[in-house]
């Protein structure tokens, strides 16, 4: 992985090169034998997708995002990067949405053989990752690599990959990553954080791998000026939104409200139809299945993205745990605002919006948090003989 | 890599479980799924005896049967009678279909006078036979098991058939659309355009097809598990579409699904008789 460098960099560190030497950049990356992902306009959205030179991005594209609608259009302008997040996340390339991780075959002679497949995955640059995505991929790397199991293929994938960043200089309706401190200005980690002028991009070294990627390209020392225009765009996106959460004790809010009046309330417009959970770039569940021929002589071990609001996914023994929509509403706000702090030492929550402009119906959880903050009821305080790290979850009624 | 002896040889059974396909009211495609499945095919035959299959043979054996398949709805009093008899035959009756599971698209004669639908169609109506109803399979005997769709899908079949031969449970999603169109990257088409999709409320196991080709959900697979048909309808209601369009979407090849009937009723002004049976 790269030795990405501290929060501060230094101005000097700045550096500018014309737009035609992004496009270099993109096919330098493709030479040096990266696959290399970007966004692009596919089924009316922007998606990310391989990209083989600027010409492939969404230039002069803009979306409007309102909770449970989204539309691109062309609007007018030069830019390659004056759009926000989209449908997708890079998680789709990090965790695969399906998996083969163990394969077991069957001989008459000599038994049962497991293996686990010998995957080589693709040496990844992600181009065009926004602040609130960087946020989210530290969030999975904490998930995936820094807890006692490390997932071996996310970290295969993790450890090649080439983070290009882009500096948002608009915000969506549905952008709050000013609530979360996770944006709209990109942090550490990435290789290269771009800021599009103009007729310029700026950008910034975050790590060696990056820095040595600028030495071979054409570009001259930021001034005083560009820096300033390129501050003045990033506080634009940050003027433009308009979406905020109070994360003030919001773990204890959310747990000390397990029965507050709101989850009734949003369990009669939830559909439970995971797609939250999806586009959400934190969210890890899976699960793990085998999958068998005709014969059972030959089987594979699959996972697959799955979410805690599938009625399935609390299957056990005894039954379904979350036999409800508001239980398994209320399981994933708690998770990705409270518990998740317990678990990670962080929020799972990196303020990019995708859950209320992609949910069908436009449930809006920052408007959940809020109902929820002004009328709190302390209707089942924590015992405070509770162990703080522990989870306990208790089935509600078995499945019919 | 590891290897382990084989210590457990392949149970071999006293004899092949029996299979038989039967058909009511419906249009023969869910069965024709199970001829569908070519490469497999010979596979289960290995595995099961098909003794009665009036689609693939005309050789045709009495029961009992270990694994009835059976397709269509009841829409007559001596289909009525045939089924009751074929669970008496078998050991295992699976439904396949939306006919089977649902009623079938037949079922919108459930909101209209079928004595009117038969003159219109027949020239002599007078021999036409039938009931004011089409209705599910499991409304009439006890269903061991019931795999949705129109048609069904054909590897859902096989992993149903392989459950039973394994002695598992089938493993078949209760999940909805929507999660098979993100596993796939399909951008949501109830989001990103004016179309009205289904998939939030209806079962997966199509693999998410019609989404994938800028077309809203059907509902072929009817309700995945708890829906919430009502908030999704006023959704659609508030901007998208009229009930004059909605209601005919949820009135479809599930049409008598009850979460999808409900829903249908209670938005439609001209509504009343769909729930009765």
């Amino acid at each position: 992985m790269s030795d990405y460098r501290g929060d501060q960099v230094e101005s000097d560190s700045l550096r500018r090169l014309n737009k035609d030497e992004f496009d270099k950049l993109i096919k330098m990356l493709a030479d040096q034998g990266y696959t290399v992902l970007g966004p692009k306009v596919r089924d009316e959205a922007i998606v990310y997708e391989e990209i083989n030179g600027l010409a492939d991005l969404p230039q002069g594209y803009r979306d409007d995002q309102q909770p449970g609608r989204y539309r691109v259009a062309q609007v007018g302008h030069n830019n390659y990067f004056e759009f926000n997040v989209g449908p997708q996340s890079w998680k789709q390339f990090l965790f695969p949405p399906k998996l083969t991780v163990g394969t077991a075959e069957r001989d008459p002679a000599s038994g049962w053989t497991f293996a686990t497949p010998n995957q080589q995955p693709p040496k990844m640059a992600f181009v065009g990752v926004r602040a609130c995505e960087l946020a989210a991929i530290a969030v999975q790397d904490r998930v995936f690599m820094q807890g006692p199991y490390v997932d071996p293929d996310y970290r295969a994938r993790r450890e090649s990959l080439m983070l290009i960043a882009v500096n948002c200089t608009v915000a969506a309706a549905t952008c709050f990553c000013t609530s979360t401190g996770t944006g709209p200005k990109c942090q550490v980690p990435f290789d290269l954080a771009f800021t599009e002028l103009e007729d310029s991009f700026l950008v910034e070294i975050g790590s060696n791998r990056g820095d040595a990627l600028v030495d071979q390209l054409v570009t001259v020392a930021g001034a005083d000026l560009d820096r300033k225009r390129a501050e003045r765009l990033q506080q634009r996106a940050a003027e433009q939104i308009r979406k905020h959460m109070d994360t003030s004790d919001l773990r204890d809010l959310l747990q000390q409200n397990s029965e507050h009046p709101r989850w009734d309330s949003v369990a009669s417009r939830c559909l439970s139809c995971t797609n939250c959970t999806m586009v959400c770039p934190t969210c890890f569940c899976s699960s793990v299945h085998e999958v068998s021929d005709l014969t059972g002589d030959s089987v594979q071990r699959e996972r697959v993205w799955d979410s805690c609001f599938n009625i399935d996914f609390s299957y056990m023994a005894d039954g379904v745990v979350r036999n409800s929509r508001r239980s398994r509403f209320r399981q994933w706000l708690t998770h990705k605002l409270a518990s998740w702090h317990d678990q990670f030492d962080s929020s799972g929550c990196v303020g990019c919006g995708r859950c209320i402009t992609w949910c069908p119906v436009g449930i809006d959880l920052t408007e959940e948090v809020a109902a929820i903050r002004a009328e709190p009821s302390t209707n089942r305080q924590l015992p405070a003989t509770q162990p703080e790290k522990t989870i306990c979850v208790v089935p509600e009624r078995a499945r019919p | 890599m590891s290897t382990i002896p084989n210590s457990s040889p392949t149970v071999t059974k006293s004899h092949k479980p029996r299979l038989a396909v039967f058909k009511f009211a419906s249009c023969d495609g869910c069965q024709l799924q199970l001829l569908s499945c070519e490469d497999e095919l010979l596979s289960l035959a290995d595995q099961l005896e098909i003794v009665h299959f009036i689609e693939a043979s005309s050789q045709i054996e009495q029961g009992p049967y270990d694994i009835a398949l059976v397709e269509g709805s009841i829409t007559t009093t001596s289909d009525r009678g045939r089924i009751q008899t074929i669970r008496q035959q078998s050991k295992t009756l699976i439904t396949i279909g939306a006919c089977a599971t649902a009623g079938g698209i037949q079922a919108l004669k459930n909101w209209a006078d079928h004595a009117e639908f038969a003159r219109s169609v027949y020239a002599n109506p007078q021999y036409v036979e039938t009931l004011s109803t089409s209705t599910a399979i499991a409304d009439h005997v006890r269903v061991d098991f019931e795999l949705r769709g129109c048609p069904i899908n054909r590897l859902q079949l096989i992993e149903v058939l392989q459950s039973l031969l394994a002695d598992r449970r089938p493993r078949t999603p209760a999940h909805c659309v929507c999660l098979d169109c993100k596993r796939r990257g399909t951008v949501c088409i109830a989001v990103a355009s004016d179309e009205a999709c289904l998939g939030p409320i209806t079962q997966a196991g199509c693999g998410a097809i019609c989404p994938a080709y800028n077309r809203g959900c059907y509902g072929c697979f009817g309700p995945a598990a708890q829906p919430n048909c009502d908030y999704l309808a006023d959704w659609y209601l508030q901007d998208r579409m009229s009930a004059a369009k909605l209601v005919p979407l949820l009135r479809n090849f599930n049409a008598a699904a009850p979460e999808f009937r409900d829903c249908g009723d209670r938005i439609d002004p001209n509504s009343d008789s769909g729930e009765s049976l």
